[in-house]
């Protein structure tokens, strides 16, 4: 095929790719398991294009450095796993705040705490949405392999650039060193953000009706003010109800109004099944597994993936559910996409199948599980 | 409620490099905040008005602190951000674009405090910005609390039995992490501090200049300075200036002597150009 390069990379090289395709043209990183081999990918590769590559100090200074280089017009990113994205929360809010296009590849482990560095986790669910304080916008999407890693991070530059909020990556150590065969378009589309027109008089804050300001680069003229406070369309500290209630109103309209821009979900197996199987990330490849080995066992089992888990695909998710048997979600944490679950498909009970584990576990494991708590 | 407007007729010769429409400031009668912002922005006017520098390239960054807050003001691209961050907001900044000249100006809780570490590996890197800690040896905008730059034995509202620690003598400390240029000024003698900006702004590097200042309202009030000009006098006796100082010989004695001058002056080439060219030496096939 024209345009397409194939490669057998790793979820972890397939997200650097996935970047420099999307325009990557500064990337911040500390060494942490299971995020350490992107950067040293980026390293080599990223300069080749005449892209920057910095270590900070922490994770703090990286994620700051990547904000701080999306102001100077760059397209910007670090990743981190668990305990460098708990040190990366302020700065989140600060990215959501000052509404700055920056992507953060979060490779889950397992936790908490510094937990186990280097078998996959689900337990950043609900971390990855409410990292930071207040209530900001964020956008979160997970891959389930490593095509996936390489199309959602496109994706991901794609939603951050357009509607100015930071993105997610939201992954495990799983499929960042897992190798795969991915599929590389050089024509993906590459979405940039609207500057204002040189010569205009601008205000950093301003939105249209799409709820999304142009965005000025530092060195243009314009004298932006980048404000961590809470702030007018000029960026000037107003501490008042009514500043409050509009810049906190539009900043998560922003996200919500666009869903359709952003959601993402892939169902699987047949239609009217006994029961519809809600799995993410690498635990969506052990559903599908599972749905596979059912059918030869007569018991039917669809599966819903959300890719964008933050927001989640609603209405795909109750339509699926209205069809099944029984809902069952099954992820390696004691209930995070769950509650979102249970949340949207408010209508029916959902079961829940928690499996805790340090390694993928096997479709027949799986299977065997969720036979054990759906009768068909 | 919208924000009330008030229109201030433009009569400072620096007027062109504030934002106008926000003064009132917040700061304090008798801060010395002011007196730093002043020979800072006159330093600038005096390099754009000798065709030295393009504002249009300046980037002015603080963290949180009353310090911090003046980048709210600076009518310059300025960036006030979380607290402790500056340095790597402006040094991703400048990394990104070359031509941006970052300029970090915040206070000794903020640089030295929270963001210590990124002060030291900046000054480690010798990541081109310039760095200006006003050091008025307390947290003012919090109320006045300890700060790594508080003398021992002082009161502040955390110590009010007295500061049983030991400050951080900032000059030492950077010139042993590295950079291109370390003074230390104060607000006692402006136009010195003006000629170490005018100095710093043009050179690569890292840049640190600590300038001495006061905080009358939410320290000095402590230490029994009954008047601000009490507080500043004290500051003024106690600064020394010298020259031919080696940095490690630079006091910081709020009771015999605080060391003023240049103590680094080096002309090493900055992270930033060493990076890019290392990234256009990789483009064309030559590393």
């Amino acid at each position: 095929m024209r345009g397409v390069s194939v490669g057998y990379l790793t979820g972890n090289q397939a997200v650097a790719e996935g970047a420099m395709a999307a325009g990557l043209k500064f990337y911040a990183g500390y060494p942490i398991t299971p995020a350490s081999d992107l950067f040293e990918y980026l390293s080599e590769k990223l300069p080749k294009r005449g892209g920057i590559v910095y270590q900070g100090e922490d994770e703090i200074a990286s994620i700051v450095a990547a904000i701080g280089a999306s102001w100077s017009g760059a397209k910007a990113m670090t990743a981190t796993s668990g305990p460098g994205f708990s040190l990366m929360a302020e700065s989140i809010g600060l990215a959501a705040m000052t509404e700055t296009p920056v992507v953060v590849a979060v490779n889950m482990r397992t936790g908490p705490s510094t937990g186990i560095a280097t078998t996959p986790g689900q337990g950043d669910v609900m971390q990855s949405r409410w990292l930071s304080h207040g209530h900001y916008p964020v956008v979160v999407y997970a891959p389930t392999g490593v095509q996936d890693s390489f199309d959602l991070t496109i994706k991901a530059f794609n939603v951050a650039e357009a509607l100015r909020v930071p993105a997610i990556i939201l992954s495990d150590a799983a499929i960042a060193h897992g190798r795969e065969k991915v599929m590389m378009r050089s024509d993906v589309p590459v979405v940039s953000r609207k500057k204002p027109t040189p010569g205009s008089k601008y205000l950093p804050y301003e939105a249209g009706d799409d709820l999304v300001p142009p965005m000025a680069a530092f060195g243009e003229g314009f004298n932006v003010l980048v404000e961590s406070l809470q702030h007018d369309e000029r960026g000037y500290y107003v501490p008042t109800s009514h500043a409050f209630e509009k810049l906190v109103t539009r900043l998560n309209r922003k996200v919500d109004d666009n869903r359709k821009m952003i959601v993402e979900s892939r169902v699987y197996g047949e239609e009217n099944a006994d029961v519809l199987l809600v799995a993410f990330g690498s635990y969506a490849r052990v559903a599908r597994g599972a749905a596979r080995r059912a059918r030869e066992e007569g018991f039917r089992v669809r599966v819903f993936v959300p890719i964008s888990i933050w927001p989640l695909d609603e209405e795909g998710l109750r339509r699926e559910a209205s069809r099944a048997g029984s809902v069952v979600v099954m992820e390696n944490n004691l209930g995070q996409l769950y509650r979102e679950v249970q949340r949207v498909v408010r209508d029916r009970d959902v079961g829940f199948l928690p499996l805790l584990k340090v390694e993928l576990p096997t479709p027949t494991e799986a299977l065997r599980s969720l036979r054990g708590m759906v009768r068909a | 409620m919208e924000a009330i407007q008030v229109s201030v007729p433009r009569i400072h010769p620096l007027d062109d490099y504030l934002r106008t429409d926000r003064l009132p400031h917040t700061l304090c009668p008798g801060c010395g905040i002011g007196i730093a912002l002043n020979a800072f922005l006159r330093a600038v006017s005096e390099l754009v008005g000798e065709g030295r520098l393009d504002r249009k390239n300046v980037l002015f960054v603080g963290g949180i602190g009353c310090t911090a807050r003046t980048s709210m003001y600076t009518m310059f691209d300025s960036a006030h951000v979380t607290h402790g961050r500056a340095i790597p907001f402006a040094t991703g900044a400048r990394l990104a674009n070359p031509n941006i000249i970052p300029v970090v100006f915040s206070g000794d809780g903020d640089l030295a405090g929270i963001g210590g570490n990124h002060l030291i590996h900046a000054a480690r890197r010798n990541m081109d910005l310039l760095v200006v800690v006003i050091n008025n040896m307390t947290y003012g905008l919090t109320g006045g609390q300890l700060s790594p730059t508080t003398p021992t034995g002082h009161y502040t509202t955390t110590t009010p039995y007295g500061n049983p620690e030991r400050p951080f003598n900032l000059i030492p400390l950077v010139a042993a992490a590295g950079g291109n240029y370390v003074a230390r000024a104060s607000i006692t003698q402006p136009e010195v501090m003006k000629s170490y900006f005018k100095k710093a702004l043009l050179k690569e590097g890292f840049r640190l200049i600590e300038v001495v200042s006061t905080c009358p309202e939410n320290y000095g009030r402590h230490l029994g300075y009954k008047s601000p000009s009490d507080f500043y006098l004290k500051i003024k006796g106690v600064v020394k200036m010298r020259s031919g100082v080696k940095p490690w010989d630079v006091k910081y004695d709020w009771n015999s002597e605080i060391t003023i001058g240049e103590f680094v002056d080096r002309n090493e080439p900055g992270f930033s150009r060493l990076l890019h060219e290392q990234v256009r030496k990789v483009m064309a096939g030559e590393n």
